[in-house]
Formats: C-alpha cells, sequence, structure tokens
C-alpha cells in the first residue's frame, strides 16, 4: 500500500518482461525449456536467447514465449492430476509379458 | 599466389606487407575487443552484459587469428604481438580505441564498425592469401551478427524516448570524424591488393553508406555532416586514448611475463 503520487497510473514498467526460452538442440528432436530471460520485445528475446542459450552451438532453432502467456498446472492439484496414474499398472507396458525368442525386444 | 615466412623476400608481395596488413586487421579487432570487454559487469541489463560480451570474444577470437599469423610471419608469437608492443608500433585506427563512452556511443560505434568489417571480409574472404581468406570467410558470419545486434539497438535508441534519441545523435555525431579513417588507402594495402591479398579499403565506404544510411533514417536519425580528423592509427600515430587502453591490457603480461591462469 504505497502512497499515491502525482505519476500514479501512469507509471512506466521498470523491467523488461519475462520469457521463456525453448531450444531445439538439433533437426529431428523437439524444443527444450531452457530457461528465461527479460526482453523489451519478441525480436530482443530471440536475439537475447541466442546470446544466453545457443553460444556454444546448442541449437538449430529457437522459441520464445511471454512467461505470462503461459498456463502452468497448479502445484494444488498435484494429487488429482498425476497420483491417480501410479495405481493403474494396465497403463504402463509393464503388464505385458515378452514372449521368449523374440528377437529385438 | 601465396607467400611463405622466409626472411628478406624481394617480390612484389613481402611478407612485411602480409604481416603489416594482418596487424592493422587484428590490431582493429583486439581494441575494440578490449573497449566492449570494459562492459562487462556494467551494461544495463544482464542480458545485454552477455551479449555485448559475446560480441567481445568474437573480436577477440578474430584478433587472435590475425595476429597469430602476422606474427608467424615475423617470428613473434600473438601474445608478444598483444602485449609487449608500445602504442606507436599498434595499428588499430583511432575509432577503435576511442573511449567506451555510453551505451549509445557503444551501439553507435558498433554499427559502424559492423558495417565495414562486412564489407570488408566479405570481399577479403576471395583473398589469394588462403589465410586470410579463411579468417576472413568465419569473420563475416560474426560481424553480420554484430551489424544486427547493433541496429536493432540504433532503431530502437533513435526512434525511442528524446532522451534515447538526443544520446544517439550525440554519439554518431561524436564518433563520425573517426569512421574516414576506415576508407584510407596507402601505398601498403595497394601493393597488396594489386596481388590480389588485401581488399581496397577506399572501395568499402558505398557499401557502408548503403547499410547504414538507411538504418539511420529509419531511426530518426541525422548522418552526421562534420570534418574529418586526420587519423594516423595505421601509420604508428596512437592517438590519444590507445596508451591508456593497453596500459590496463597489458600490465598483467608485462608485470608477470609468462604468466598462466
Amino acid at each position: 500500500m504505497s502512497a499515491p503520487d502525482q505519476t500514479a497510473g501512469e507509471v512506466p514498467e521498470r523491467e523488461w518482461p519475462l520469457w521463456e526460452v525453448f531450444v531445439r538442440p538439433a533437426r529431428g528432436l523437439s524444443h527444450v525449456h531452457a530457461g528465461s530471460l527479460h526482453a523489451a520485445d519478441a525480436q530482443m528475446a530471440i536475439g537475447n536467447a541466442r546470446d544466453l542459450y545457443t553460444r556454444r552451438g546448442e541449437g538449430v532453432s529457437i522459441w520464445v514465449v511471454r512467461s505470462a502467456d503461459l498456463v502452468a498446472s497448479s502445484p494444488d492439484e498435484k494429487d488429482e492430476l498425476f497420483d491417480p496414474a501410479g495405481d493403474k499398472v494396465y497403463r504402463h507396458p509393464t503388464f505385458f509379458t515378452a514372449s521368449e525368442g523374440v528377437p529385438g525386444l | 599466389m601465396t607467400t611463405t615466412p622466409s626472411a628478406g623476400s624481394g617480390t612484389s608481395v613481402g611478407t612485411t606487407d602480409v604481416a603489416e596488413y594482418a596487424l592493422r586487421l587484428g590490431d582493429d579487432a583486439l581494441v575494440l575487443a578490449q573497449r566492449l570487454g570494459e562492459w562487462i559487469s556494467r551494461a544495463p541489463e544482464l542480458e545485454e552484459d552477455v551479449a555485448l560480451a559475446n560480441i567481445g570474444l568474437d573480436l577477440l577470437g578474430q584478433a587472435r587469428a590475425l595476429l597469430s599469423y602476422a606474427g608467424s610471419l615475423t617470428g613473434r608469437t600473438e601474445d608478444e604481438l598483444a602485449y609487449f608492443r608500445s602504442a606507436e608500433e599498434f595499428r588499430a585506427a583511432h575509432l577503435m580505441s576511442l573511449p567506451r563512452g555510453d551505451f549509445a556511443v557503444t551501439i553507435a560505434r558498433m554499427l559502424i564498425v559492423a558495417a565495414y568489417q562486412r564489407e570488408l571480409y566479405a570481399r577479403l574472404a576471395g583473398s589469394a592469401d588462403e589465410t586470410l581468406a579463411g579468417v576472413a570467410g568465419k569473420a563475416i558470419k560474426e560481424v553480420t551478427y554484430h551489424f544486427e545486434h547493433a541496429r536493432d539497438w540504433t532503431l530502437r535508441l533513435g526512434d525511442g524516448t528524446d532522451e534515447s534519441h538526443r544520446r544517439m545523435q550525440r554519439a554518431l555525431d561524436g564518433l563520425w570524424p573517426y569512421v574516414a579513417e576506415l576508407f584510407v588507402s596507402d601505398e601498403v594495402e595497394q601493393r597488396l591488393v594489386a596481388a590480389g591479398v588485401a581488399v581496397d579499403s577506399s572501395t568499402l565506404r558505398a557499401g557502408f553508406d548503403q547499410a547504414v544510411d538507411p538504418i539511420l533514417a529509419e531511426a530518426t536519425l541525422d548522418v552526421p555532416q562534420v570534418p574529418s580528423v586526420s587519423g594516423g592509427g595505421r601509420r604508428g600515430n596512437p592517438g590519444e586514448h590507445l596508451g591508456h587502453l593497453l596500459a590496463e591490457m597489458q600490465s598483467l603480461a608485462r608485470q608477470f611475463p609468462g604468466a598462466t591462469w
């Protein structure tokens, strides 16, 4: 609760917004989350991502997305989202037994 | 035509000329790399801090290749050339050693130098000297990125707030007198041009203007109309700032010769 001043309501953003960076390490692989950074806009975010996350030749493609635009699952919902999968053994390939003598399994 | 490091070559493409030419290009890169390194931990944003350091390291890599080559022709190592020459023995253009100034000065200089180097290396990649051609072929991609980085910032600052516009224009006005020196050719260079080794600097200006002028226009900045300074960095007149830069850059190597870490 800071006291209102004469510029209240039109205070410019003092920090650049946050962006999440996804880098594809090679053709045929998926983009993987590499980290986050600050940038004024998408073009600068790509440039900064290039300098921060691909300077040693790690990538062939970069995606950036505003962190504010990401929708994430809530940690509070962890139980109902993920735990039920644990006791449904038939969802796992371990339910099947491998036939003897089948090559390549 | 290739050159060999044999001493006393009396051919038209003397190794002395090639070494001198490599020193000029290498010293430009080395001195500017040192100036960019001054930004580390001081840039306006962490991300830009890393970007400036990366660009400085690109230039340092070019400098190492060029100084190593110059040294191989004259019997010296890259470290001897970098750390044990006096300011008068350096061959960098004055533009490179000017103080780093504010962020606008750094961006304006990056735009100017990258535009110049891009023209230079694109042509030098076809040099008859395989080493110079190889260095240029690798560097062209690096300086193209430097150019794009500087272009983006020039547009942001020039067409940004009143204050950023004022500073960007002030930076250009201060640097522009030093631009002409980049495009001055001389006898050493002309001998190498005749042999297909070097690029005639005076022929690079048109491409430079074509690259830079539209960016300045889009950034609502004026191309400064100012007289040029005399320069002389290529001839052993180091200007007033290089000595201070070298004092810092060379102090450790001179205090502890052969130091490694």
